[in-house]
C-alpha cells in the first residue's frame, strides 16, 4: 500500500442547522483510484468541495503528503496540486482543446502567448495518456463528443502536474464506448502516480477501476475497504443501509440525524 | 488498455484509422485543407463568409444599377462614410464577445465628440462652454470614473480618466491632438462607469446601457444646446481625419508596410510551426492567401492613387486617412483578441463564464474592461464621423449610429450569444452597411427604403447566426 498523499481526519461540515459531514476520515493514496460512493445527499459533493476549498471546513485536519496544511480557498487547493474535474466539465465550448487545457495558466507573456509551446505540451500530455480519439488538438471543444470532452477535462489535471484528481461522476452522461475511454484514462492517471478519487453511482465502473472504495452514509464514512475484499452486494448495502455484516456502522440507529 | 481509436469516434474519418493526432503531426495536403474547411462550414462555423459573399453581391447589384456607384470618387467617399460606425462596431465586438450589449456606445461616442468639439470651439475653455455647475458635475464624473477604475484595478481606465480631468481643468489651448486625446479619455471614463454598473453592481447590461443611452443623449444636448452646432471643419487636422488623403508615396508606403507586414507575420508563423512539427495549413494555401491579400491591396492602393476628383481643377488622389486608421485598429484589436492573455480570457468568459471563473480568471474585471474598450474605441469612431461631417450637433451618435454598429458586427459574423466573433467581422459588416446606405442613396431611394433594406439585411444576418449556431450544437452531439 502506497503512502497517503491526502489525508483528512475528523472533518465536520454543517450548512446552518444541517450537519452534512460527521467526523469524516478520508485518505487518498498516490497511484491508487479511490472510489467515493454513497446515496444522493450522503455528502459526496460536499466532501469534494471541502477538499477543493470551495466550502470551508468547520473542523478537521488535512495532511497533504504528510504535512499539515489548511485549505482556505480554491487557490490553496490548486497550489497543493488538488484538481477537481466537475460534472459539468467547466470547458469553454468556443475555445479549442489547447486553449481549454491551459485556460487561466497560459504559457508565454501577457502580451504574447506561446501558442506553439502550449500546443506541443497539450499534444504530449494527451499522447502520454494514450488518448487516440481526438483528431487535432486544435479542434474546438464544441465539436467534441461527451467522452472526448471528459477526456480533455481530465487530461488538463495531468498537464498541470496535479497530485490528487477528484472526478465528480465522470461517466454519468456517457455511452458505453465513451465510458470505456474515460475509465481507461482514470486507470492511466493512477498509473502515472496520481491519487485519483472517483465519485460514481455506477457500481460496475467502481468495481472495474477502483483500488479502494470509501462509502458515505448520511454524512458518515461507514467503510473504507479494498475493492477485492468486498462484493457488489456489500457495497450496495453499505450505501443504502450504512452497514453490511461486520462492515459499516455498528448499529443503524446511530446514523439517524 | 483497449485501443479503440476510430470505433469510438462520433464521425468516422474518410482517411481510415487515426493514429495519435495523425493529422496534427503531418502537414495537410491542399485537398484535405479544402475538405476540412467545407466540413467546418457544414458544421455551422460560417464566420464572415456570408457577409463577404453578401458584400460581393451588393457591389455587383449596385454596379449594375448605378453608373456612379463603382467610381473611384464614390468608393473613397463610401469608405469615409462608413468608417465611423465601423470603428464603433470594432469596439462593440469586445462587448458582444461576452454576450453582453452596449446600447449606449452610440450616444457615449456623441458625448466624446461634443466635448472634443467644445474644447476646440471654446478655445480650450470647457468651464466657459459648460457653465460652472455642469462643469463641476462633468469633472466630478470623471473623478468618480477614475476612482471606480482603481477599485476595479483597471489601471489604464483610471489613468485615462485622470488625463481627461487634467485636460478639462487646465484649460489648455486648443490643439487637435489634445482634443482627440480628450475625446478618447472621456470615452474611457464612460466605459468605466458602464463596466462598474454591469460587473460590480450586477445589473443586466441591456438595462444599464439603455439608461445610459438616454442619459448621454441628454448630456450631448446639454453640452451643445438646443439647435446648436459646433463646427470643427475649420480645424485642418480634425477635418482631414475623415476627409484627407495620404500622398501617393505615403499610400504606397502604407501598402508596403501593410501587405509586407501581413506576409511577414503569416509566413513567419507558418515556417515557425513547420519547424516545430506542429499542424499547419498546407504551404500552397498559405502562399495563396498571402498572395491574394497582397494583390488585392496593391490593386486597391493603385486605384486610390488615381485622380478621383470630379472637378478638373482639383486633384484628389491617395488613400484616405480612414483606411490606415481602420487597419491599425483592426490589427491591434485582432492581436489583442488572438495573441494576448487578456484576449484569450475574453473568449473564455464569453464561452463559459463559470469555466473561466474556476480557471482563476477574474471574470468581473474582464466584464468591466470590455465596456471600457468599447467606449474608448467608440470615441475614436466619434472623431471620424464628426470629422466627416465637419461639425457636431445634438444628434451626434444618436439616431441609428448604435444600431448600425451592432448590425455591422452581427452581419460580419459576430454572435450575439457571446463567445464567437472577430474585430474583422466589424469591418466586413460595416462595409456591407456602408454599401447598402451609399448604393441606395445613389439610386435616389428615400430614407424609408434605406431603413427597411438595412433592417432586413440585419435580420438576415441574425438569422444566419442563430441557424448556424443551432447547426453547430446539433453537429457536436
Amino acid at each position: 500500500m502506497s503512502e497517503p498523499v491526502l489525508e483528512l481526519t475528523g472533518l465536520n461540515k454543517s450548512f446552518g442547522p444541517v450537519h452534512v459531514l460527521h467526523d469524516v476520515d478520508f485518505t487518498v493514496r498516490a497511484g491508487e483510484v479511490t472510489a467515493l460512493v454513497g446515496d444522493n445527499g450522503a455528502g459526496k459533493s460536499t466532501l469534494v468541495k471541502c477538499v477543493a476549498g470551495i466550502h470551508p471546513m468547520d473542523s478537521g485536519q488535512v495532511r497533504f503528503a504528510g504535512e499539515r496544511v489548511s485549505i482556505g480557498g480554491p487557490r490553496d487547493a490548486a497550489r497543493l496540486g488538488i484538481e477537481v474535474v466537475y460534472q459539468d466539465l467547466a470547458l469553454a465550448d468556443n475555445l479549442d482543446i489547447v486553449q481549454n487545457m491551459f485556460l487561466g495558466r497560459e504559457r508565454g507573456s501577457d502580451w504574447l502567448l506561446d501558442e506553439a509551446a502550449m500546443e506541443k505540451a497539450a499534444r504530449d500530455t494527451l499522447a502520454s495518456l494514450s488518448v487516440r480519439t481526438v483528431k487535432s488538438v486544435r479542434t474546438p471543444v464544441s465539436a467534441l463528443s461527451g467522452g472526448q470532452r471528459q477526456t480533455v477535462a481530465i487530461a488538463k489535471s495531468v498537464l498541470w502536474e496535479s497530485k490528487v484528481v477528484l472526478l465528480d461522476e465522470p461517466t454519468a452522461a456517457l455511452g458505453v464506448a465513451q465510458t470505456r475511454q474515460v475509465l481507461d484514462l482514470v486507470r492511466r492517471l493512477a498509473e502515472q502516480g496520481l491519487g485519483v478519487v472517483l465519485i460514481s453511482h455506477n457500481m460496475a465502473d467502481v468495481f472495474e477501476v477502483a483500488d479502494r472504495i470509501a462509502t458515505l452514509y448520511l454524512g458518515r464514512m461507514v467503510a473504507e475497504v479494498a475493492t477485492r475484499d468486498v462484493t457488489h452486494g456489500q457495497i450496495v448495502e453499505l450505501i443504502t443501509a450504512g452497514r453490511s455484516g461486520d462492515l459499516g456502522l455498528a448499529r443503524p440507529e446511530t446514523a439517524t440525524v | 488498455m483497449t485501443d479503440t481509436p476510430s470505433a469510438a469516434l462520433p464521425r468516422s474519418e474518410p482517411g481510415g484509422a487515426i493514429s495519435d493526432f495523425g493529422i496534427d503531426t503531418t502537414t495537410q495536403s491542399t485537398g484535405e485543407a479544402v475538405r476540412d474547411y467545407l466540413a467546418r462550414l457544414r458544421g455551422g462555423d460560417l464566420g464572415s463568409l456570408p457577409a463577404v459573399l453578401g458584400l460581393g453581391a451588393l457591389v455587383v447589384v449596385f454596379w449594375a444599377l448605378s453608373d456612379s456607384f463603382l467610381t473611384l470618387d464614390n468608393t473613397a467617399n463610401l469608405l469615409a462614410q462608413g468608417a465611423g460606425k465601423m470603428i464603433i462596431a470594432m469596439g462593440l465586438v469586445f462587448v458582444l464577445l461576452l454576450g453582453e450589449i452596449d446600447l449606449s456606445a452610440g450616444t457615449a461616442s456623441g458625448v466624446c465628440a461634443a466635448v472634443m468639439a467644445m474644447h476646440y470651439v471654446r478655445s480650450g475653455n470647457l468651464l466657459g462652454g459648460m457653465g460652472s455647475t455642469v462643469f463641476s458635475v462633468f469633472v466630478g464624473g470623471l473623478v468618480v470614473a477614475a476612482v471606480l477604475a482603481l477599485v476595479m484595478r483597471i489601471w489604464v481606465g483610471a489613468a485615462l480618466s485622470l488625463v481627461a480631468v487634467g485636460v478639462a481643468m487646465s484649460g489648455v489651448a486648443p490643439n487637435p491632438w489634445v482634443e482627440m486625446l480628450l475625446a478618447v479619455c472621456v470615452g474611457t471614463a464612460i466605459g468605466v462607469i458602464t463596466g462598474f454598473l454591469v460587473s460590480k453592481i450586477g445589473m443586466p447590461s441591456f438595462v444599464v446601457t439603455l439608461a445610459l443611452f438616454i442619459t448621454w443623449q441628454g448630456v450631448i444636448l446639454q453640452f451643445i444646446g438646443e439647435g446648436g452646432v459646433f463646427g470643427i471643419g475649420t480645424q485642418p487636422v480634425l477635418f482631414s481625419v475623415a476627409n484627407g488623403t495620404m500622398s501617393v508615396a505615403g499610400s504606397w508606403a502604407l501598402f508596403a508596410v501593410g501587405a509586407g507586414g501581413y506576409a511577414l507575420v503569416v509566413l513567419g508563423e507558418h515556417v515557425g510551426r513547420l519547424n516545430r512539427g506542429l499542424v499547419t495549413a498546407p504551404t500552397p494555401v498559405v502562399l495563396a492567401k498571402v498572395g491574394a491579400v497582397a494583390v488585392l491591396a496593391a490593386l486597391a492602393t493603385f486605384a486610390l492613387t488615381l485622380d478621383r476628383s470630379l472637378n478638373d481643377f482639383v486633384v484628389i488622389r491617395g488613400v484616405p486617412y480612414v483606411v490606415p486608421i481602420v487597419l491599425v485598429l483592426l490589427v491591434v484589436g485582432t492581436y489583442t483578441l488572438n495573441r494576448t492573455r487578456y484576449g484569450r480570457h475574453i473568449y473564455a468568459v464569453g464561452g463559459n463564464a463559470e469555466a473561466a471563473r474556476r480557471a482563476g480568471i477574474n471574470v468581473g474585471k474582464i466584464r468591466a474592461s470590455v465596456f471600457v474598450v468599447c467606449s474608448s474605441v467608440a470615441a475614436l469612431g466619434a472623431i471620424v464621423y464628426s470629422s466627416k461631417v465637419g461639425s457636431v450637433d445634438p444628434q451626434a451618435g444618436g439616431l441609428n449610429t448604435l444600431l448600425f454598429a451592432v448590425g455591422a458586427a452581427v452581419i460580419g459574423g459576430t454572435s450575439l450569444f457571446g463567445g464567437r466573433g472577430k474585430v474583422f467581422h466589424a469591418v466586413v459588416g460595416g462595409l456591407v452597411l456602408a454599401v447598402v446606405e451609399n448604393g441606395l442613396g445613389l439610386l435616389e431611394q428615400p430614407a424609408a427604403v434605406v431603413n427597411i433594406v438595412t433592417g432586413l439585411v440585419l435580420l438576415l444576418a441574425a438569422t444566419v447566426d442563430a441557424l448556424s449556431r443551432r447547426r453547430a450544437s446539433a453537429a457536436s452531439r
